[in-house]
């Protein structure tokens, strides 16, 4: 690709970005009353999505070798437990990021 | 004023932490396809959205159409839809920031604005919705930056930090869990996802498992109430 057209793919590609981050701020908003089912939709999708997050995160996940699923899984685990135990996010976080370091790069 | 920084800087330290990695991968990764520091600061600053930028460098160096470019953007960022839909409440009255707002609104922001915030006082949470965009975008763009400049000189193993992502979303996940008695929408994401992820395919799974999600969701609240929504 030439100069210019990386220039104009980025410019095509932030458009596009924003566009699907304003397109429904754009439709429900301003002196229009949000439809009951927007509205609605609105409360229950953030438990959805996180949960679609996760899995989207561990889409990598294989069962070919112990390797393949072993450190995400206790990882995950292991940030669980720590998060029922202490409900503090940063210890989890750490707490699971550095066993998977540990696993990723030194056991398996 | 002072407390409302510090809880975003804390709250944001996690997706510091991701976004730093990420971001100096992609500076790495860019600067390997032959582009330099300009090209890597002006997509982290306007598109902002990961993923994206790596699979756009693929499209860089394949001679991809604009047509296709867009397309593939369309395709890899239509779940910012859902957080849209998601966040129309919540921002609604933030005034002058808002736009930015809405332009910020990635993965791990969204992550993170999410969550049930009304203890913090309404005024003050408007203000705490912008610091943690704002943050985010900067550890994002400084990632890419250092990527970009200092990435052939640095050596170290940093495989498997960018696990403090999905860390992240698992707390988010289990909060919400662990704080609401209706677990339906959670049951429905997850399920959902992992339903589609074999059929479509790691890459391809994204968007059918939205609309999965939506339909179950519509479906569920609507059978709740009754039938108030059949015009909705």
């Amino acid at each position: 690709m030439d100069d210019l057209h990386i220039w104009l793919a980025i410019a095509v590609m932030s458009i596009v970005t924003a566009a699907t981050r304003f397109l429904p701020f754009l439709l429900f908003s301003g002196k229009k009353k949000t439809p009951k089912l927007i509205e609605r939709l609105g409360k229950t999708l953030p438990f959805a999505i996180m949960g679609m997050l996760v899995v989207y995160c561990l889409k990598g996940v294989h069962f070919g070798g112990l390797s393949g699923f072993l450190p995400p899984l206790l990882a995950c685990l292991a940030v669980g437990a720590t998060y029922v135990w202490k409900r503090n996010t940063l210890f989890s976080i750490i707490s699971g990021t550095v066993l998977y370091l540990v696993l990723v790069q030194f056991v398996f | 004023m002072k407390k409302i920084v510090k809880k975003a800087l804390v709250d944001t330290l996690p997706v510091m932490t991701g976004y730093l990695v990420l971001g100096f991968g992609f500076g790495i990764v860019l600067h390997a396809a032959g582009y330099g520091l300009p090209v890597a600061l002006v997509m982290s600053l306007f598109i902002y959205a990961g993923s994206m930028q790596y699979a756009a460098i693929g499209l860089f160096t394949g001679g991809a159409s604009l047509v296709t470019v867009g397309l593939t953007t369309l395709m890899v960022n239509a779940r910012h839809l859902f957080y849209g839909i998601s966040m129309i409440d919540k921002y609604k009255d933030t005034g002058k920031r808002k736009p930015y707002l809405i332009f910020a609104l990635t993965d791990e922001t969204y992550s993170l604005v999410c969550r049930d915030l009304t203890k913090i006082p309404l005024e003050q949470r408007k203000n705490y919705y912008l610091l943690v965009s704002l943050f985010d975008h900067l550890y994002w763009v400084a990632g890419t930056a250092l990527g970009a400049v200092a990435g052939r000189l640095i050596h170290f193993n940093s495989e498997g930090i960018d696990f403090a992502l999905t860390a992240l979303f698992v707390t988010v996940f289990l909060e919400q869990w662990l704080s609401s008695k209706d677990h339906l929408p959670a049951l429905a994401g997850v399920g959902v996802s992992l339903l589609c992820l074999p059929i479509f395919g790691a890459e391809g799974f994204l968007i059918p498992a939205m609309l999965g999600i939506a339909v179950i969701l519509c479906l569920y609240k609507g059978k709740r109430e009754g039938g108030k929504e059949q015009n909705g």
